[in-house]
């Protein structure tokens, strides 16, 4: 019957275990999986993470230089950060905010150009 | 006497899971039960057929979120012995710690959840306070709280850093503290035992032959532990599986509760007897062979970014609070599955076993999952017949239900 009686005294006596939410946040630790964010300058359009994710929500067009992700459909593994070659992708620790809508991220860079093609504009 | 039909479930407000029984009652005990199952069925065993086996790991670790790294665990072993792949010592003890952890928080979990079935609310939200501590430690440790995300074919993708081993070690003195607080009251409180003693009796006998796993089988008297069978670093961290008589609710919930102090146990010992040395992965497995070539032109760039990256992922001793990646390039997993295998990891709930067929493509032929949910139905309908129907909530959440995980 009283074995809680200790626990409850003591939870009276200390600060409460729940924060005043929203005026109190906790924050993320370091390395948190949090927003996926791509550095499009650096992308070289290789299609790797395309191809590793495996949810299969990012589209890479390497004639347009465009990169696409469906956030919703992402699961947070960080596949696509650890396979990147280039270092452009990578995780912050932020939650992405809540949205209302179901929103795409559509990042344009510029499609690296063949040599031949480089020739000939210089 | 007059016989009536009950649908209980699937959606019931004690009921974490959408399980639905069938229950005939008469006046107010249970003379019969029937299950009715595939209310969340999601087909993961069929997706293996068009992700290749590399993303498949991302996937068994959502057949339950529970238990993701054991699934995981499951899978990469198996994977790993058709391939012939040694793990690092170091990743083995790395995949023992984690597994352990996720054993700690399923049962926090659960035990609260099992306090909230019969009324004791404040003992449910002093076991989820624990859980919460072992809860940061995997998002300190790990990148996120409950889909840990931390095996892959040939090792762990992370690291612990020697201040995160004495962090962790300090989190679980305080865990172990504060459970112990809780022992008298989840033993030996009145209204505790009140409403579990001697309700839904599993005989030593009905255990074996119904084929019970995890607490529901050592609740039983079976001292069997799939943890016997030597995965991760286990052969070299002997411990005796925790054994209780009686068969009841309560030895059940006796051996989840010091199940979860014996798992503090193991994971101190684990971090005490990690070897040093290089801890994981598999770079070249998660690259694979089927990295799609840059047109001509690019490759220059793209190899000597590639160095550039390479040399960053080769840093011996990660630091403490480390971004990701971090994976470290040691075992390079190269090929295809070719093959079939067979692995057993104990769960939070008990044996799963993973049947996997490799092809020699990319794409495994087939990977069976047989989940110990799914062995502890029939020792339920073995349990409930002759209860009260007011104790069939209790029962139910006894043998720890996780129907997501017996369907798939
Ligand atoms: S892997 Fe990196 S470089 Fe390649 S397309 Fe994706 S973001 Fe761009
Ligand atoms: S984090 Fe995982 S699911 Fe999300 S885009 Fe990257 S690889 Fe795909």
């Amino acid at each position: 019957m009283f074995n809680m009686t200790k626990n409850v005294v003591a939870n009276l006596l200390t600060k409460s275990s729940t924060r005043l939410y929203p005026f109190t946040v906790r924050g993320h630790f370091e390395g948190f999986r949090g927003t996926l964010v791509n550095n499009i300058d650096e992308c070289i359009f290789c299609r790797t993470c395309q191809i590793k994710c495996p949810s299969q929500c990012i589209t890479v067009d390497n004639k347009a230089g465009t990169w696409t992700c469906d956030p919703m459909a992402c699961v947070y593994c960080g596949i696509c950060v650890e396979v990147c070659p280039t270092s452009c992708l990578s995780m912050t620790k932020e939650h992405r905010p809540v949205t209302t809508e179901h929103e795409t991220i559509f990042l344009q860079g510029v499609p690296k150009k063949k040599k031949k093609e480089e020739a000939a504009t210089e | 006497m007059a016989r009536t039909i009950l649908p209980f479930g699937p959606q019931h407000p004690v009921l974490p899971e959408p399980l639905h029984l069938k229950l005939t009652i008469e006046d107010e005990t249970v003379v019969e039960a029937l299950p009715t199952l595939g209310y969340v069925h999601r087909g993961l065993e069929k997706l293996c057929e068009i992700r290749d086996f590399n993303q498949m790991i991302q996937i068994v670790e959502r057949v339950c979120g529970i238990c993701s790294c054991l699934h995981a665990l499951c899978y990469c072993e198996g994977v790993e012995q058709i391939m012939g792949v040694e793990v690092p010592p170091r990743a083995k003890y790395l995949r023992t710690i984690w597994g352990e952890l996720h054993r700690m928080h399923s049962h926090l979990l659960w035990l609260g959840l099992f306090a909230d079935a019969f009324g004791f609310e404040s003992l449910f939200m002093q076991f989820w306070r624990i859980r919460e501590r072992i809860m940061d430690i995997m998002e300190a440790t790990c990148g996120n709280r409950v889909v840990v995300s931390v095996n892959v074919i040939g090792g762990t993708r992370r690291d612990l850093s020697p201040e995160q081993c004495q962090w962790i070690e300090q989190q679980l003195a305080i865990s172990e503290k504060e459970l112990k607080q809780l022992t008298s009251t989840i033993l030996n409180d009145y209204t505790v035992k009140k409403r579990t003693v001697g309700k839904g009796v599993l005989t030593k006998e009905q255990a074996y032959q119904l084929g019970a796993v995890g607490p529901t089988l050592r609740g039983s008297g079976w001292a069997q532990d799939a943890r016997q069978t030597g995965y991760a670093a286990f052969d070299e961290l002997g411990f005796d599986p925790i054994v209780e008589y009686d068969g009841d609710s309560y030895a059940r919930s006796a051996v989840r509760f010091r199940e979860t102090l014996q798992s503090i146990d193991i994971v101190r010992l684990a971090i005490a007897r990690m070897p040093a040395g290089e801890t994981a992965t598999n770079i070249e497995g998660v690259m694979g062979d089927d990295t799609p070539q840059p047109v001509s032109g690019e490759r220059g760039d793209m190899m000597q970014a590639y160095k550039r990256d390479k040399r960053r992922r080769t840093v011996a001793a990660p630091p403490p609070n480390l971004d990701l990646p971090s994976g470290l390039v040691s075992v390079k997993v190269k090929g295809k599955p070719d093959g079939e295998a067979v692995t057993r990891v104990e769960q939070p709930r008990g044996e799963l076993l993973y049947y996997l067929k490799g092809n020699g493509s990319k794409y495994m032929d087939r990977v069976r999952i047989r989940t110990p949910t799914f062995a502890n139905i029939p020792p339920l309908l073995a349990m409930l017949p002759g209860c009260e129907l007011a104790d069939v909530p209790v029962l139910v959440l006894s043998i720890d239900p996780c129907i997501s995980c017996t369907e798939r």
